[in-house]
C-alpha cells in the first residue's frame, strides 16, 4: 500500500502542492479566526463558497471562479448586514441561502451527487497542476495581505474603543478580514471540501492556544500542527480511497483533544507546585 | 496682551470651545467650555445620561459637534491624536485569547499601523519601560484572558501611555470596584500622570475616591457643565443652577453626597444619589 | 379564474398525493420550527441550533448505512449532540471552539459514511437526500413519528413556557425567582433538538436551519410581543414553505425542461427575503415610533 505512487502520481503532486500551500495560510488565518471569535463565519463561508462551485459545475468553468465569487459575495454580505448586530442570525441565513443555491445548481446540472460530493468533501483527485498552481498564488497573496494587516486586525480584536480612537476603522478591517476569509476558504474548499475547511482553519490554533499565549509562537505551532494535519490525511487518503476531509477533521480532533489533556495536566502539576 | 493670550492657548493641553452636540431635539451638550492645562488631574463627574460618553467621542475625535471646536495645544484635534492616551471602560477579554501582557500593551504603540511589524530592541525596549511604570512586570507574560479585571486594567494604562500622550483620558475605572481598590487605582494613575507629567481626565460618576488628587472638577448635567476647583463647584448655588432645580450638597465624614434638595420633592423632581454603589447595597 | 390558476400551479398539483403530504409535514415542522426559532435566536444560539443539524446528519448517515430509518439517525446523534453541548464549556466562546471541533468530527465521520453509502450500497443518492431533504418522499411511517414528536414537543413547550421566556430574557433573575435555570436550559436544548431533527429529514440536515432562525429572526424586527413573534415566525415559517413547494413543483416547467428546481433552493431564499423585507420593516416601524427598541 505505502507505494511511492503517492510522491509521484501526477495528481498527487499536484494534491501535495496545493495542500500544503492551504495549510499553511489556515493556519496563520486561522489565529484570528479564534482571536475575532469568527467561528461561525468560517464554518459558513467554505460553504457559500461551495454554491460557487456548484454553479461553475453548471456551466462548466474552473470551479475557482465559482468559488470565489460566491466566498466574496458572501463575506461582503456577512459583513455589511452585520454591521450593528446579529452576526449569528446573518451568517446562518446567508450560510443556508447558499447552500440551497448550490442544491439548486447540482439539481439543474447531470453531475448531482458527485459533484455535491465533491466540493463538500473534498477529493485529492480533483486538483489539476493549473489549479495548484493558481493555489499557491492566491495562496501568498493572503499571505502578504495578512501580514499586512497583522497589527490593525489584533488592535480591532482585543478593543474596538481603541482602535476607533486611534483613528482606524474597525468596520474597514473586520470587512477586510472577511473578504480575506472568503478567498482562504476558496481555494481550501477544493482540497479538503467545503464542509470540513473550517476544520483546517480552527483546528490547529484551537488546539495551540492552549499551550502557548503568545501570538507568535500560536502561530508557528498552528503551522507545524496544520502541516502534518494535512500531509497525514493525503497520505492516509492516498491509501484507504477515503475523503480526505474526514483524516483533516479526526486529526484535528486529537490535537485538540491532546492540546486541552496537556493544559489540563499543567494546571494540576501548577497547582500542586504551589 | 494678545501675545500672552496665545501663550496660553498653545500652552493648554485641552481647550473646548463651545461644544454643542445635539441628538433629534435634544441637547446631549451645550455650550461646554474646558481648559486643561499640563499635569493637572480633572475629575469628569456625572451621572449616567448626563452626557460624559458623548464629550468624551467628541474630545477623541468620534463625534463631530454641531458646533464648537476641540483643541490641544492651540491646534485643532483631530481623531487618532497621539497626544491623547484613551483607557476605554471595561473590556472584555476572553479567557482563552493567546496574547500575552506585553502583546497587549504593545498595541497601544503602533496597533493602528499597517504592514508587518519588525520585532525592534527599541520597541521592546520602550514596552518594558512602560511596564515598569504601571507596576506590571510580573505578569508581562501571562495571557491577558487570565489575569485579573485589576491587572488588565493596568496594561490598558499602560498601552494608553506608549505614545507619550500629554493627555490620558480614562473612561469609568473606577465602576465595580470596591472602596479599596478604587482608591489604589486613583493613587497609581496619580503617581503615573506626575512622573510621566501627563494631564489625567478621569470619568466617574462617583466624585469621592478622586477628592484627595483632583486639582479641578468638570461637573455635567443637562447637558451643561462647570469647571473648577471641588470647594468651588460642590456648593448648593452652583449645582442648582446647573440642574434647574434645587440641589443640596452634603457633606459627611469627608465625602460629598448630592441629593435633591430641600422643595425637590414636592416639585416632582427625583433625587439624584451619587452616593457609590456598593454603599447603596440592598 | 381557471386560467390564473393554471398559470399558478401547474396542472396535477392538487392532484398529486406526495405534494399534499409535503404541504402537510411542510407545515408542521415549519410551524414547530418557526415558534422554537423564537427562544433559539433571543439566547443567541444560532451556532447550537446548526450544529445540531448537521450532528443529525451524520446520525442519519450511520443508520442508512445500517439500514435503519434515517430518522432514528438524524435523532437520536442530535439529542446527544444537544445535551453535550450542554454540558461543554462555561464561557461562550470556549463552547464556540468545542462545538466547533466536535462538529468537525462529526462531519468528518459523516463524509466518511456518506462515501461508505455510495460505495457500498450504491445508492449515489444517499448524501443528497440526507443533506438536502427530499419533501416529496416520506413513508407513513414517518410521519407518525413525526406527528408523535410534534404533538409532544409542543406540550412540553407549552408547560415550560413561563419560565423559559424568563430564563431566556434574564437568566439571573429567573435564578432569583426560583426557577431552575439549568434544567430548563437541558429540557429546551432537547426539544430544540427534536424539532430540528424532524425537520432535517423533511428539509434535509443543511437546511433546518433556515426554518429555524430566519422566520424567528425575522418576525422579532417588527414585533417585541412574544407570543406575536412566536405566530408570525410559525406563519413565515409555512408561507416560505407553500411558496417553496409550489415553485418547486411548478419549476418543471421552467427550464431547464423536465428537471425542476430545488425546493431546498426555494424555501431559505424566500425566508431570507423575508428577513431582510423585515429588517427594512422594522426600521420604518422604528422611525415612526411604532415600536421602540427593546
Amino acid at each position: 500500500m505505502l507505494s511511492l505512487g503517492m510522491f509521484t502520481d501526477s495528481f498527487m503532486i499536484n494534491a501535495w502542492i496545493s495542500g500544503t500551500m492551504v495549510a499553511i495560510i489556515c493556519a496563520f488565518v486561522g489565529y484570528f479566526v479564534v482571536v475575532r471569535q469568527s467561528v461561525f463565519a468560517a464554518h459558513a463561508l467554505p460553504q457559500v463558497g461551495f454554491a460557487g462551485g456548484a454553479g461553475a459545475v453548471l456551466w462548466n468553468f474552473n470551479p475557482i471562479y465559482g468559488l470565489l465569487t460566491f466566498s466574496i459575495l458572501g463575506a461582503i454580505s456577512i459583513g455589511y448586514l452585520s454591521r450593528k448586530e446579529e452576526n449569528d442570525v446573518i451568517t446562518a441565513l446567508i450560510l443556508v441561502a447558499a447552500l440551497g443555491t448550490g442544491a439548486l445548481f447540482l439539481g439543474l446540472s447531470d453531475k448531482y451527487a458527485a459533484g455535491a460530493y465533491v466540493l463538500l468533501f473534498g477529493q485529492i483527485v480533483g486538483v489539476s497542476f493549473q489549479q495548484a498552481i493558481e493555489t499557491v498564488v492566491l495562496g501568498s497573496i493572503c499571505i502578504l495581505i495578512l501580514a499586512f494587516l497583522y497589527r490593525p486586525l489584533l488592535l480591532t480584536s482585543v478593543s474596538k474603543e481603541i482602535a476607533e480612537a486611534k483613528g482606524v476603522s474597525t468596520s474597514f478591517i473586520q470587512m477586510c478580514f472577511l473578504l480575506l476569509l472568503g478567498v482562504v476558504c476558496a481555494i481550501t474548499v477544493p482540497v479538503v471540501g467545503a464542509l470540513l475547511c473550517f476544520s483546517l482553519l480552527i483546528a490547529p490554533t484551537a488546539a495551540s492556544i492552549y499551550i502557548t499565549s503568545d501570538p507568535k509562537k500560536v502561530m508557528l505551532l498552528s503551522l507545524v500542527i496544520s502541516l502534518i494535519m494535512m500531509w497525514l490525511s493525503l497520505i492516509l487518503a492516498y491509501i484507504s480511497g477515503f475523503p480526505i476531509g474526514f483524516f483533516v477533521s479526526i486529526i484535528g480532533a486529537f490535537f485538540y483533544a491532546f492540546a486541552r489533556i496537556i493544559s489540563f495536566y499543567k494546571l494540576k502539576y501548577k497547582i500542586v507546585r504551589h | 496682551m494678545i501675545e500672552s493670550n496665545k501663550f496660553k492657548e498653545v500652552n493648554m493641553v485641552l481647550s473646548t470651545d463651545n461644544i454643542c452636540v445635539k441628538f433629534d431635539d435634544r441637547y446631549v451638550l451645550k455650550n461646554v467650555n474646558l481648559k486643561i492645562k499640563s499635569g493637572e488631574f480633572i475629575g469628569l463627574i456625572g451621572s449616567n445620561g448626563a452626557g460624559k460618553s458623548t464629550l468624551l467621542k467628541v474630545i477623541l475625535g468620534l463625534l463631530t459637534p454641531d458646533k464648537g471646536s476641540i483643541n490641544m495645544f492651540g491646534k485643532k484635534s483631530k481623531r487618532g491624536n497621539r497626544l491623547i492616551g484613551y483607557v476605554p471602560q471595561k473590556v472584555f477579554l476572553d479567557s482563552n485569547i493567546p496574547l500575552r501582557g506585553r502583546d497587549l500593551v504593545a498595541l497601544g504603540l503602533d496597533g493602528h499601523k499597517f504592514g508587518f511589524p519588525l520585532p525592534s530592541r527599541e520597541k521592546r525596549r520602550h514596552v518594558d519601560e512602560i511596564l515598569k511604570a504601571v507596576d506590571a512586570e510580573k505578569f508581562a507574560d501571562s495571557p491577558v484572558g487570565k489575569l485579573s479585571g485589576g491587572e488588565q486594567q493596568r496594561l490598558f494604562i499602560a498601552q494608553a501611555l506608549l505614545t507619550d500622550p500629554k493627555l490620558l483620558l480614562l473612561d469609568e475605572p473606577l465602576s465595580n470596584l470596591d472602596i479599596k481598590s478604587a482608591y489604589e487605582v486613583v493613587q497609581l494613575i496619580s503617581r503615573i500622570a506626575r512622573e510621566r507629567k501627563v494631564a489625567v481626565m478621569l470619568v466617574a460618576h462617583d466624585m469621592n475616591p478622586l477628592l484627595g488628587v483632583m486639582n479641578k472638577v468638570i461637573y455635567l448635567a443637562e447637558g451643561k457643565a462647570v469647571m473648577g476647583k471641588t470647594d468651588k463647584i460642590f456648593r448648593d448655588d452652583v449645582l442648582t443652577s446647573l440642574y434647574g432645580y434645587p440641589v443640596q450638597v452634603l457633606h459627611a465624614n469627608g465625602r460629598i453626597m448630592i441629593v435633591g434638595g430641600q422643595g425637590a420633592m414636592t416639585a416632582g423632581f427625583p433625587i439624584e444619589d451619587h452616593c457609590h454603589p456598593s454603599e447603596v447595597r440592598k | 379564474m381557471n386560467h390564473i390558476l393554471e398559470i399558478l400551479f401547474a396542472p396535477g398539483f392538487f392532484q398529486s398525493e406526495e405534494v399534499m403530504n409535503a404541504l402537510i409535514l411542510g407545515s408542521i415542522v415549519a410551524a414547530m420550527s418557526g415558534v422554537i426559532g423564537v427562544f433559539v435566536v433571543m439566547r443567541r444560539q444560532s451556532f447550537a441550533g446548526h450544529a445540531i443539524s448537521d450532528f443529525g446528519g451524520a446520525g442519519a448517515a450511520i443508520a442508512f448505512l445500517i439500514g435503519v430509518n434515517t430518522l432514528w439517525g438524524f435523532l437520536s446523534f442530535g439529542v446527544f449532540a444537544a445535551i453535550c453541548m450542554e454540558f461543554l464549556g462555561k464561557h461562550a466562546h470556549e463552547r464556540d471552539l468545542a462545538t466547533g471541533i466536535i462538529l468537525s468530527i462529526a462531519l468528518g465521520l459523516e463524509s466518511l459514511f456518506l462515501y461508505f453509502d455510495t460505495h457500498f450500497t450504491g445508492k449515489a443518492s444517499a448524501p443528497m437526500l440526507i443533506l438536502f431533504g427530499s419533501i416529496f418522499v416520506v413513508g407513513y411511517s414517518t410521519v407518525k413519528i413525526i406527528v408523535f414528536l410534534t404533538v409532544t414537543t409542543a406540550i412540553v413547550i407549552c408547560i415550560i413556557y413561563r419560565p423559559l421566556l424568563l430564563s431566556s430574557i434574564d437568566p439571573e433573575l429567573a435564578i432569583t425567582r426560583g426557577v431552575s435555570v439549568r434544567v430548563i436550559n437541558i429540557v429546551f436544548i432537547i426539544v430544540l433538538a427534536l424539532i430540528v431533527e424532524e425537520c432535517s429529514l423533511i428539509t434535509g440536515s443543511l437546511l433546518s436551519t433556515a426554518l429555524l432562525i430566519g422566520p424567528a429572526a425575522a418576525a422579532l424586527h417588527f414585533t417585541h410581543k412574544i407570543r406575536w413573534t412566536m405566530l408570525w415566525s410559525a406563519l413565515i415559517g409555512i408561507i416560505s414553505m407553500w411558496l417553496g413547494i409550489v415553485f418547486s413543483y411548478d419549476s418543471y416547467r421552467w427550464p431547464p425542461y423536465g428537471k425542476g428546481w430545488a425546493v431546498s433552493f426555494f424555501v431559505p431564499m424566500l425566508i431570507f427575503l423575508f428577513y431582510l423585507f423585515s429588517k427594512l420593516l422594522g426600521k420604518i416601524l422604528k422611525a415612526r415610533r411604532v415600536i421602540y427598541d427593546a
